[in-house]
């Protein structure tokens, strides 16, 4: 059913909410603005994204050098490596570990790729309790929904959300709203959850060659409570974190939370080098899909990502529409992407969900073109024939429109004289769903070029 | 062929990412002309708070910010408040119940108001963690600039574990509201001695 995978549809749902659609933005809009302002603390900045975009390339070009490297030196750490193709071989083999070791109770910290091989109920059809541990993951886990932001899980959620839930699921106090009595309520509980557990299970933000570790930044210290606690610790990861020297982790530790929350760093960044006393540590590598990237002119960048968020914080579609709408393991121009390169069929409608404003690649640390990338997916899709007739007409008719200037001057012209005095069902209409809950700015008298000719058509 | 055969060839199959050189890192990044109050300033934006004393006021300055702090460990030399020695535990669970740690630190980073801790004194890496607040306690004159300088410090030759703390742990997940304390230490600070 392709309805399940309808970006406008799903944002209109969410738009229908006008004043927590606009709240939404603001929130966003405010980290957005908190990444601004600590990126120019830094004078070096942009030549820090330059190193960034320069290590990645580097590193991907030689991928396979560098994983057989990092899984020589975290063997010599006592690390057991593992590589699965895809999300169930994942899966299985975390699985396999924790059931070795008669795992019954896991802490998880939050991990996009244990999303995306939707681990949890996988583990729990094998009668196994996986608890999410970061707050706003843990959040989202007991209301049923997935994240919808990569660094802020619960962004879409307002602090009643959480009370109610928190009152239905663990039994606090009914319309206490105080972000701290709910923060406490939930440390309490998860403390004991984490005393209890058999096992950890991390993500990965980056994983180092030429030491043999991984390394893993939070603020909440959960990854690292849910790593040390237990004897048995899991790192799962996508082939792509892995970077060549340790030195090279000093571009990324001043870039990723500077990007992400506008935070100089985060509150621990822990390196992962070998297992607790008397413990057992692995490290779970999966491509799932990853490695055709690679061999991708257009979308090989968006293989470098390192998982910052600020290409959604400053999108101003996914602060209008919401993580959800995107029906994707990530949201937002990277997601889009990501998964309209994955599975454009099923992604269809994302790269559209895109205004090509350019904000996304301008605040990428790593420099990933992603506006470009979204703009080609959209000319892929037409060759592929798979988006809808009324949008690959009404492409088709505005490049072969703009590829004839004089009669694109002529429509415009027009177009400036009738748009404005149409009735409004021609503009708003059943094929328009954008424009449910907006209006059309006002039409210019004249056109840029106009305007353009006017001011500086005698300066030569 | 095994998984890991499988992916090694097709990263190696058509790859059309251009090879680029690392970069080189000496004399890169910004420098402080006085690195320790860019250090306070920034840990104090994220909750924590740095202290600069002579090596002997150590106990009597701990005392007076925690006075009733119950269950203490350290692995400082030279301070002889504590009355638990995490150390001596083989389980890091029964580190539960510590109120306050006081911790040796290797160094501080001026420009993001982290300290690198390394568990050479510390058998349960657990401890950064469990304990209910949290005292880094490091030399003066252990400072850098940047996080390149950072990294220049830091090996891993055997298996271990080492971690950046900037602050008490937080969180700003329930509409974004800071509050500090989340499954860490409730409160940070860094005492540098002289
Ligand atoms: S694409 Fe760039 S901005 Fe977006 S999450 Fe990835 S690294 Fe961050």
């Amino acid at each position: 059913m392709s309805i399940l995978h309808n970006h406008p549809a799903k944002a209109k749902e969410f738009v229908a909410n006008d004043e927590r659609m606009h709240w939404h933005d603001q929130a966003l809009w405010f980290v957005r603005e908190k990444r601004d302002r600590i990126s120019k603390t830094i004078p070096e900045w942009e030549t820090l994204r330059k190193y960034a975009d320069q290590i990645k390339s580097h590193t991907m070009a030689n991928l396979d050098k560098y994983l057989l490297e990092f899984e020589k030196n975290a063997n010599a750490k006592g690390i057991k490596v593992h590589f699965a193709k895809d999300a169930q071989e994942h899966n299985e083999i975390v699985h396999r570990i924790l059931s070795e070791n008669n795992v019954k109770k896991v802490v998880k910290s939050k991990s996009m790729l244990t999303e995306e091989c939707h681990l949890n109920p996988y583990l729990e059809s094998k009668g196994m309790e996986v608890v999410d541990t970061d707050l706003g993951e843990r959040i989202v886990q007991l209301r049923n929904e997935p994240p919808s932001h990569i660094v802020l899980p619960a962004i879409h959620l307002k602090k009643q959300d959480v009370s109610d839930t928190f009152h239905k699921e663990m039994g606090t106090e009914k319309g206490n709203y105080d972000p701290t009595y709910l923060t406490r309520a939930a440390r309490e509980d998860l403390r004991q959850k984490f005393l209890d557990a058999d096992a950890g299970i991390t993500g990965v933000n980056f994983a180092i060659a030429n030491t043999g570790g991984v390394v893993v930044c939070t603020n909440e210290g959960n990854a690292d409570m849910g790593a040390s606690l237990p004897k048995l610790h899991i790192a799962c990861m996508g082939i792509e974190k892995v970077i060549p020297r340790l030195q090279d982790l000093s571009v990324f530790t001043r870039l990723l939370a500077r990007s992400a929350t506008g935070q100089a760093i985060t509150s621990y960044t822990s390196h992962f080098h070998g297992p607790v006393e008397g413990g057992q540590m692995h490290i779970v590598i999966v491509d799932n899909k990853r490695t055709p990237f690679l061999q991708s002119e257009s979308y090989k960048k968006a293989l470098n990502c390192i998982r910052c968020g600020a290409c959604m914080n400053t999108c101003p579609i996914y602060r209008r529409s919401g993580g959800h709408s995107y029906d994707y393991v990530i949201p937002g121009p990277i997601g889009s992407t990501l998964g309209t390169f994955r599975d454009p069929k099923k992604h269809k409608t994302l790269s559209f969900a895109c205004t090509l404003c350019g904000s996304c690649t301008n605040v990428c640390p790593v420099k990933i073109d992603l506006d470009s990338q979204l703009y080609t997916h959209r000319q892929d899709l037409r060759e592929m024939n798979i988006i809808s007739n009324q949008k690959r007409l009404s492409m088709q008719f505005a490049s072969w429109l703009m590829s004839k200037p004089a009669l694109f001057d002529f429509a415009g012209k027009i177009a400036r004289k009738v748009v404005p005095n149409l009735p409004k069902f021609m503009i708003y209409n059943r094929f328009n769903v954008w424009g449910k809950q907006r209006d059309l700015p006002d039409m210019p008298k004249k056109s840029f070029k106009e305007l353009y000719k006017e001011e500086f058509g005698n300066d030569k | 062929m095994t998984s890991k055969e499988l992916i090694l060839k097709n990263i190696r199959t058509n790859n059309v990412v251009q090879d680029t050189t690392l970069p080189d890192y000496s004399n890169f990044g910004l420098t402080f002309e006085d690195k320790h109050s860019y250090f306070s300033t920034m840990l104090e934006s994220v909750g924590g708070k740095a202290l600069f004393i002579k090596k002997e006021e150590l106990e009597e300055t701990i005392k007076s910010i925690y006075p009733d702090e119950k269950i203490i460990t350290s692995n400082v030399e030279g301070f002889s408040l504590a009355n638990f020695d995490a150390n001596k535990e083989n389980d890091p669970h029964k580190l539960k119940d510590i109120d306050l740690a006081v911790v040796k630190g290797e160094f501080a980073v001026a420009e993001n108001g982290a300290v690198w801790v390394k568990n050479r004194d510390n058998r349960h890496r657990a401890l950064y963690f469990i304990a209910q607040n949290i005292i880094l306690v490091l030399e003066k004159s252990a400072i850098v600039n940047n996080m390149h300088e950072a990294y220049e410090l830091i090996s891993f030759g055997e298996p271990s574990y080492g971690a950046f703390i900037s602050g008490p742990s937080k969180t700003a997940d329930i509409e974004q509201s800071l509050v500090i304390g989340a499954h860490g230490p409730k409160s940070g600070y860094v005492i540098f001695v002289e």
